[in-house]
């Protein structure tokens, strides 16, 4: 999927002019949120676990050519395949060469949001692959051919109305409109596909370098499908998710779950150590661990954007942003939403196109504040905004009357004498058309303030002539 | 070593960093605070040169002419001893946490910066961290009832979440009704409120929404930047319910019990 960053505004809109996606994102909030908060009061230690997960963070990504080495010496030695992918396009271009060569008619997926960087599914349709998403979220969402919108949730957007129609439209037959009922059809329609699939793609929550392994967190069990029947598996990795050892597992795995769905463990832990071996009964012939780069070097070569590379794909930052419960997932334009996807995107997308996205951020912190792994998304989004307005002219997106604008404003905040002068002006000067000291209409830019507030004309006496008198008058 | 002593002995004085704000739109915020504080036996200062901290250009990413203003800002400042008390959570995040960033290549500013910085104090924060149970002397009484709103930056980026509410909860007659998402962006953020309109204005919706469920008489809150957002839509709404800094409130309180 190629990032469409430049229409934000225009999915803003549409999106708060939809009244049942904003009704559905209020679960984002009540459900998800609201259980990550009550499983971090019931954690004993859960800041400490915390900061323990942002070490293991700091010192992988810190460290990262040295823990891939070895990540891809353990699989080797397990007897799987690795390949690094510089970008998207080598990694689909692998996995359909292979799909072709192992003579793959039908190809199962676990989630996989690096998958959905790569379009991997439409690639693999497009060259007569028959590609199944298996994760519920997922799968309505490609019966609906939409991106996700929610980085664990990806039909979250979804009412339950819209989704029993959907099925109905596949099967034919009237699937029942209950979540239970909802689930059973789609149980029903993928048991079937899950037969007779010859491939898995799924992605990958951590690997673990020292083994070699590869983790799944999955709660509906498509995922432990995915990598024991086909009998090929290939699992797609962004470069960045790894972990040393098996205790570092331990740890983020307990932050990832808790702060992802409250949950204190999914109902499934899938590791995955390689192909079938010799002594077992089941699994696959074949393992393929792709290793995603796809502008991620870029993060890391930024040591102010190097620490958007420790997130966990937990959904937390979202869940708890004000501003993407109310513009929906699809605002941001690519495969990452929410306050993540606002730094990571236009990263990728190049800052030009995406320089609505770091701006789209009241800045309130809330991100920042329910991060497993603390991450400081506030400050690389005003990093971001620094190199829009003033970055070199590749990523600069500032307007010259803004530009002008702040020039203006600093001359006024240079001088105390100037700055008393600026408010008495505006005062005088705004005074016949305000009502009650209140403004109800400006001219732009101000429109957009009083579209929907009134704006309060600047004092005639401020502050500073009030405390002089004050001091004149020998009070205090 | 200004703060260690600050810590340790009441302060007698203390420097008002007033902000743009409230001197240009709010200058009865300011008021309150000078009365509150004196009324604790502190003597304020006000260093007539302070305009504005930079933090509107510097978060619309305008760092160079930020900076300018910045340094203004510490040249008025450092020339100056003692707590510097701000009634903003914002300004006082601004200069506390962001300064280093903005000064990151200029090491000796950076030390002005970091100097400054530690003499900082939002208004709640100084009243309850710094002079601590000194406040019951204010004897605080009002008849009223009132919601309380977390500001963002006061609540997260300085991390004074319990001052405010405590010091509400000290005045005698004032009951505290509690607010649905309280601690959820009323949708000000700056500039942020005008270039994403109406994305401001549904968190803005939202706030109010829940803001009149709870049938309080009073929001109050802590940044003049979100009274003034939340003033404006009720305004606009033509809403009965006021939004008030709590510097204001605890103003007519201390009035209220001694009048």
């Amino acid at each position: 999927m190629l990032p469409k960053t430049e229409n934000f505004k225009r999915g803003a809109a549409e999106t708060l002019a939809d009244p049942i996606i904003q009704e559905s994102m209020e679960a984002v909030y009540n459900g998800f949120h609201t259980n990550r908060q009550s499983a971090g009061a019931a954690t004993e230690g859960w800041d400490d676990q915390r900061d323990r997960g942002r070490a293991i963070k700091e010192h992988t990504i810190a460290n990262l050519d040295y823990y891939l080495n070895m990540l891809a010496d353990n699989v080797d030695a397990n007897g799987g395949n690795v390949f690094f992918a510089p970008d998207s396009a080598a990694a689909s271009e692998y996995i359909l060469n292979l799909a072709r060569d192992r003579d793959v008619k039908t190809v199962i997926k676990s989630k996989s949001m690096v998958s959905e960087e790569m379009s991997l599914a439409h690639e693999m349709e497009a060259v007569g692959i028959e590609a199944v998403e298996t994760d519920l979220g997922e799968y309505i969402i490609q019966l609906a051919g939409e991106a996700p919108y929610h980085i664990i949730a990806p039909a979250i957007h979804k009412s339950q109305d819209q989704v029993a129609e959907m099925f109905k439209e596949t099967t034919g037959v009237d699937p029942g409109d209950t979540p239970e009922e909802l689930t059973i059809t789609a149980r029903g329609m993928l048991r079937e596909t899950f037969q007779r699939a010859d491939m898995s793609v799924t992605g990958v929550n951590f690997a673990v370098a020292e083994s070699g392994s590869i983790v799944l967190v999955t709660n509906e069990g498509n995922g432990r499908m995915c990598t024991s029947i086909p009998r090929v598996h290939v699992a797609v990795m962004g470069m960045e998710k790894i972990v040393p050892s098996i205790q570092d597992l331990s740890m983020m795995l307990r932050i990832l779950i808790r702060s992802a769905t409250g949950q204190r463990i999914s109902s499934y832990v899938t590791m995955v150590n390689g192909p079938r071996r010799d002594e077992e009964e089941d699994g696959p012939e074949e393992f393929h661990l792709v290793i995603v780069d796809n502008g991620r070097m870029r993060l890391l070569e930024d040591p102010k954007l190097r620490e958007a590379l420790y997130c966990l794909r937990c959904g937390a930052c979202l869940n708890a942003c004000p501003v993407y419960r109310k513009v929906g997932g699809h605002s941001y334009g690519w495969v990452y939403p929410g306050p993540i996807g606002a730094v990571v995107s236009p990263v990728l997308s190049g800052l030009k196109q995406g320089k609505d996205l770091p701006f789209a951020s009241s800045l309130c912190g809330a991100c920042k504040e329910v991060c497993p792994v603390r991450i400081d998304i506030p400050n690389m989004l005003l990093h971001l905004r620094n190199e829009v307005a003033e970055g070199p002219s590749e990523s600069r997106g500032s307007g010259r009357m803004e530009r002008l604008g702040w020039k203006a404003w600093r001359f006024g905040n240079m001088k105390s004498g100037r700055f008393r002068r600026g408010g008495k002006m505006a005062n005088f000067l705004g005074r016949p058309f305000a009502r009650d000291g209140m403004f109800r209409r400006l001219p732009p830019p101000l429109s957009g303030w009083t579209r929907s507030r009134d704006l309060p004309l600047t004092t005639s006496t401020p502050f500073r002539d009030r405390f002089k008198k004050r001091r004149q008058r020998g009070e205090g | 070593m200004t703060d260690q002593l600050a810590q340790k002995q009441r302060p007698q004085r203390v420097q008002l960093f007033v902000t743009c704000l409230v001197d240009q739109f709010k200058p009865e915020v300011g008021e309150s605070v000078v009365n509150v504080l004196e009324r604790l036996g502190i003597r304020v200062d006000f260093p007539e040169g302070q305009t504005c901290c930079g933090q509107p250009a510097f978060n619309s990413g305008f760092r160079n002419d930020a900076a300018q203003v910045a340094r203004h800002f510490l040249d008025v400042f450092d020339a100056t001893e003692g707590p510097i008390v701000v009634p903003s959570g914002s300004c006082g995040a601004m200069v506390r946490n962001y300064y280093g960033d903005m000064f990151e290549d200029d090491p000796a500013e950076m030390e002005r910066a970091k100097r400054v910085g530690e003499r900082i104090y939002e208004f709640t924060e100084f009243l309850v961290d710094v002079l601590g149970e000194d406040i019951s002397a204010l004897g605080l009484e009002l008849d009223d009832t009132a919601t309380y709103h977390q500001c963002c930056h006061l609540e997260r980026e300085l991390g004074v979440d319990h001052q405010p509410r405590e010091l509400l909860e000290q005045v005698k007659g004032l009951e505290m009704l509690p607010m649905y998402r309280s601690e959820v962006c009323c949708g000000f953020g700056g500039t942020f409120s005008v270039k994403f309109s109406d994305v401001s204005t549904a968190m803005l919706d939202e706030k109010l929404d829940n803001a009149a469920a709870t049938r309080a008489s009073t929001i109050v809150a802590g940044d003049t930047g979100c009274i003034m957002h939340m003033a404006g839509g009720l305004h606009r709404r033509g809403s009965e319910q006021q939004v008030r800094h709590i510097a204001e409130v605890l103003d007519d309180a201390a009035t209220g019990s001694t009048d």
